[in-house]
């Protein structure tokens, strides 16, 4: 452990710490532009000198391990000089177009300019201008602004795994630039709007459209997948102007995926924002009481077993729980929150949940991959992977439809006959699973929302007992969400009651009545004759299906619980209220629920959550992975021939708030869609 | 003046045969075996006596730099890399040796590589080196055929691969850990030091970077005995030396010296002196482009060795002399220096990215007169404020042609922007 002295402030590190980090643990403030934290150490950028005793030259701190008896200062006149000369030769060929710039209030350069700039210039010859660069939809260049930090080309190559960017030509000439100016084909690509330390890098949906002083921040989580990213909503006003990354080290680090960042603008487009009921074939607006009024209509007697309930992806675990309870009044068992009709049961917990946590696959020690595209399905989980694969020593296999996941992975087989060949330990994967000692597997839904599903997991799980992938201290068994509902639908019981139907089951139209919780991604064209309420945010699928539509309210709208695929509860917060007539899902329920006479048992947000903390205590536990217990589950079938399918297709048009986005259908048309083959007169 | 029989490049001129049998008519190959039998330390001990300092520029005393790589392996292999990537203005030595005395080399990687343990050797060579490394790659081969490389090397029990790796021609690529990276197939920029090359080199092994002479005189100085190498020059600046004289010279050439000869001998005697004599003389750059240039009030008595020249504020370098006669402007030769810092920069870091853009423009001012005096002293300031604040020595490099122009010129300078407002006025 070496010890230092930090401006006359004795410091005992971690060995390997660099000197940078000793400093800051003295307290001493380093200013840097190129230094990050998660990325690798550049040492380019030189604001970072310090002066140390003995050594003949500044010292970039970032880059110089910390050494015993080190006599470091920090504020001396020697350093306060290298300070101001590194800030000099930054800005002489900076634009200094602050008022134009997006970047304004919350940039580095300006920030530390201020603090060790000298405050005038003797630059006096012309300025270097830099042709802007095209890196798609998402990112907008001022390249003239870039102070050549590298930490763009360096997350892109070492967290997002792809090789697109880079710096070309040299000296004052140098450029960093996308190959060929193409766009940055990563669905992690946003955060390097944050990285960017000055406004070389900004969010092209966001230009020129706020100031950051000029937002109400919100803490909140994203519900656009099932990993839970912790976020900040920027709002102004009642519009959401922007998305961002909040630091949760066991979820998200400090990352952010696209779609999650980007898909704000789906919030203010087809929105329902009012009561719509079916009139002579066509969906007319109503009020409140109308809508109610034409539901108890149908409802009024109908026996409970031809009432039917869908819950979607992105409904919270609030409206899941009222709507639970509604359909338990109505004496209906025809429940389901698996909308792509996964063969997953509420029985055991830990048959449903990333048991591992996303933490912990840093701790892994092999990975066996099942019937998931995770770059994807989790973008975040993909690149916590890729950052132990980054480590070292650490296997990885996949079975199904095989993909770039930005790491080297043995390809193994199509199927569900090569997991049965590994389980069954005739496999040569099955010896590196063998020798690990906290193996893990990663079961995608691709896999398991079929009709062999249930047997799929049942082998899965055959696996997972047959290598010793769980022990006391060790859970590698996990299923991989897409949908930020699901575990909180599970965990509440979301299921047919006893012989209620599933998903398939109420898509046949033997219902009279159908309830569809925000469930958007069900095959609408079986709902036949099926009288249909559709109960969400936006006109997608559900809603132009429905005979009557109630308005509710985005996850950028209501206080909320989401579970994530972990088990980790956590507390969505409201930015925005709901526009018009549209309510917060839960409310609509219990006043829905009063008019049909059946009355649910809660009138606040606090009294509804105590019903769901006494019906599933961890709901209590923010922000906390209640390890679930072991147990037995799946059930042993034939399995099919059918090679797993990812249940992806398109990664930026996976819900309906992204589906109404204008920025994602861009992303899709820009990432997603198959080359044509182009001709010469196709432009 | 050197004797005859104590030139270890007796083909600097390429007057007789480059290939194998004329190298080992003029001794090179000779008894490869026995200075390898020595063993690895004995190697490095002799060649720390010798007081042999790198020849590259920086000087760095080349048996010490041996000895920093791990004598046990702790399962890496380590390498020798052999800098031929010879760009600095004005130098032209490791060219002549690799074009008229390739052998001379490839036998120093052998027994080079031997001592410091390592199972290769690269040889990066200059990009624009063109019949350098056909004829490098011709004696490599040759040397393979011959059985001095390869599988049991000379007949000395080692195993020994020589490799020729061509850049592309940048200068920055001649800084060792830029070199490392270019070879590796990287953008050719410095890395961060520590770790050093000795600990994480090429693809992260124990590596050396040495000059192409360094490595070129090491089988001479062990065949003919490190009291020999250490007896010629002066303590501390010990042996023999390719020196380049070029520019204002009658006869502009490469000439082996003893180290510490007196600069002015060394013009008069083998560049048939300074066109129009002596007293024509302006200044002269000693080591090439990076190392401050010396007015004739200096180059009168100054000796031709590490020390000496840094006493006068300059340095040795690549003992690249520049001589620069009366008719010289010399502010527009520092300028073009200026511009080829600027050119060359490898825009990692910013004071050299940023700041040798900078001074060369105030440098261009600086030669028509279109500045302010003041102007002369922020030019000195941001030359300082680049100086030492960088990655690697380019920044500098960049810095020190200025201000050794300011500290001996500076009459000149201001005197033209002087006349050149009087001019305007006028």
């Amino acid at each position: 452990m070496p010890t230092l002295t930090v401006d006359g402030v004795e410091v005992t590190v971690d060995p390997g710490t660099t000197v940078l980090q000793a400093c800051e643990e003295a307290g001493a403030e380093i200013p840097r532009f190129c230094y990050h934290e998660r990325l690798s150490i550049a040492g380019n950028c030189r604001m970072c000198l310090v002066e140390m005793e003995k050594a003949p030259k500044l010292i970039a701190s970032c880059a110089m391990p910390a050494g015993d008896g080190m006599v470091i200062h920090t504020n001396s006149q020697k350093v306060k000089e290298g300070r101001e000369g590194a800030m000099e030769f930054l800005l002489i060929n900076h634009p200094l177009d602050c008022p134009i710039c997006d970047q304004g209030g919350e940039c580095d350069l300006q920030d530390q300019s201020l603090y060790y700039g000298s405050g005038t210039s003797r630059y006096q010859e012309l300025k270097r201008a830099v042709a802007e660069k095209n890196m798609g939809p998402l990112i907008k260049t001022t390249m003239t602004r870039c102070i050549h930090c590298t930490r763009c080309v360096r997350f892109a190559t070492e967290v997002a795994g792809v090789d697109d960017l880079g710096a070309i030509n040299r000296g004052e000439n140098m450029e960093i630039t996308t190959y060929l100016e193409q766009a940055l084909d990563s669905e992690l690509s946003g955060n390097i709007i944050d990285l960017c330390p000055v406004g070389a890098l900004t969010s092209k949906p966001y230009a020129f459209t706020a100031r950051p002083w000029e937002l109400s921040k919100t803490e909140s989580i994203d519900a656009l997948d099932a990993v839970g990213a912790n976020v900040r909503i920027d709002s102004r006003g009642q519009e959401v102007m922007r998305i961002m990354p909040r630091l949760n080290e066991d979820v998200n680090e400090e990352w952010l995926s696209d779609r999650s960042r980007f898909s704000y603008d789906g919030l203010k487009a087809q929105r329902l924002d009012t009561p719509y009921v079916r009139k002579d074939g066509k969906l007319q607006p109503v009020g409140w009481a109308e809508a109610f009024d034409a539901i108890t209509a149908k409802l009024n007697g109908l026996d409970g077993a031809k009432i039917g309930a869908i819950a979607g992806d992105l409904a919270c675990s609030e409206s899941q729980k009222a709507l639970k309870d509604l359909m338990d009044l109505l004496g209906s068992p025809n429940i389901d929150c698996r909308q792509d009709g996964a063969a997953l049961d509420t029985a055991i917990r830990a048959s449903y949940l990333f048991n591992t946590t996303i933490a912990g696959i840093e701790e892994a020690d092999a990975l066996l991959i099942i019937g998931s595209n995770l770059r994807h399905e989790a973008s975040l989980i993909n690149a916590r992977i890729r950052k132990r694969w980054k480590m070292g020593n650490f296997p990885i296999a996949l079975i199904g439809e095989q993909a770039d996941l930005t790491y080297p992975y043995e390809y193994l087989g199509a199927g569900p006959a090569t997991l049965a060949e590994v389980a069954d330990g005739k496999h040569s994967f099955a010896e590196t699973l063998k020798k690990a000692e906290r193996p893990m597997i990663i079961i995608g839904q691709g896999a398991l929302a079929r009709n062999d599903g249930a047997a799929v997991l049942a082998a899965a799980k055959k696996l997972a007992d047959a290598f010793g992938l769980v022990s006391d201290d060790w859970n590698g068994f996990n299923v991989l969400h897409t949908a930020a509902a699901r575990v909180a639908g599970l965990d509440l019981g979301l299921v047919p009651g006893e012989g209620g139907k599933s998903v398939t089951g109420m898509l046949d139209g033997s219902l009279d009545v159908l309830f569809l919780l925000g469930a958007d991604e069900i095959d609408t064209s079986r709902l036949g004759n099926s009288f249909v309420v559709y109960q969400g945010s936006h006109g997608d699928a559900g809603a132009s299906a429905a005979d009557v539509i109630l308005p509710g309210a985005a996850y950028t709208e209501k206080d909320a619980i989401w579970v994530n695929m972990e088990g980790r509860a956590q507390l969505g917060r409201r930015a925005i209220f709901p526009p018009g007539e549209a309510r917060e899902d839960w409310t609509i329920l219990r006043a829905l629920s009063e008019r049909l006479g059946k009355t649910l048992p809660y009138n606040t947000l606090a009294e509804l959550r105590e019903k769901m903390i006494e019906a599933v205590p961890h709901f209590a536990e923010i922000d906390v992975v209640m390890p679930a217990p072991w147990g037995d589950f799946g059930a042993a079938g034939k399995l099919d021939d059918a090679a797993f399918a990812n249940p992806i297709s398109d990664y930026y048009l996976t819900n309906p708030i992204s589906r109404a986005s204008r920025i994602m259908a861009e992303c899709s048309a820009t990432y997603s869609k198959t080359k044509t083959e182009g001709t010469g007169t196709n432009g | 003046m050197l004797k005859d029989q104590d030139r270890i490049f007796t083909n600097l001129y390429g007057q007789q045969d480059w290939k194998l049998k004329g190298a080992q008519a003029r001794g090179v190959w000779d008894n490869t075996k026995d200075l390898i039998a020595l063993g690895q330390d004995a190697i490095i001990d002799r060649m720390k006596e010798s007081g042999l300092r790198g020849r590259g520029g920086a000087g760095f005393p080349t048996g010490l730099k041996w000895s920093f790589m791990p004598k046990e392996s702790d399962g890496r292999p380590s390498y020798l890399v052999v800098n031929a990537d010879e760009s600095e203005p004005g130098t032209c030595k490791d060219r002549e040796i690799m074009r008229f005395d390739p052998h001379r080399l490839l036998e120093g990687c052998l027994v080079a590589g031997f001592a410091m343990r390592a199972i290769a050797a690269y040889i990066y060579i200059r990009g624009e080196f063109v019949q350098e490394a056909i004829n490098l790659e011709i004696a490599i081969k040759e040397a393979y055929d011959a059985g001095m490389i390869g599988k049991n090397a000379s007949g000395s029990g080692y195993d020994f691969d020589i490799y020729l790796h061509r850049g592309a021609g940048a200068y920055i690529c001649g800084e060792e850990t830029a070199l490392i990276e270019s070879l590796e197939g990287n953008k050719g920029q410095p890395r961060l030091k520590p770790p050093f090359p000795a600990n994480v080199g090429v693809w992260g092994c124990p590596s050396t970077v040495n000059n192409v002479e360094s490595i070129a005189v090491a089988p001479e100085i062990l065949r003919r005995g490190e009291g020999w190498f250490s007896g010629l020059g002066r303590p501390n600046n010990t042996g023999t030396k390719l020196f380049c004289i070029s520019g204002h010279v009658n006869k502009p050439c490469n000439v082996e010296e003893e180290m510490g000869i007196p600069l002015k001998e060394l013009i008069e005697k083998h560049a048939g002196g300074v066109r129009g004599g002596w007293d024509n003389l302006l200044a002269i750059i000693p080591g090439g482009s990076s190392v401050p240039l010396l007015p004739k009030s200096i180059c009168d008595d100054v000796l031709m060795d590490f020390d000496s020249l840094r006493e006068v504020q300059s340095g040795l370098g690549t003992a690249a002399v520049i001589v620069m006669d009366k008719s010289t402007d010399v502010i527009r030769a520092i300028e073009r220096l200026s511009h080829f810092y600027k050119h060359e920069s490898c825009g990692q870091c910013t004071p050299c990215r940023e700041g040798t853009g900078w001074m060369w423009r105030v440098m261009q001012r600086l030669v028509s007169g279109e500045a302010e005096v003041e102007e002369i002293d922020m030019l000195i300031n941001v030359s300082k404020r680049i100086e030492g604040h960088t990655i690697c020595a380019l920044g500098d490099a960049a810095a020190w042609p200025i201000q050794g122009l300011v500290r001996h010129f500076r009459p000149v300078i201001e005197e033209r922007i002087k006349s050149r407002k009087a001019n305007k006025a006028a």
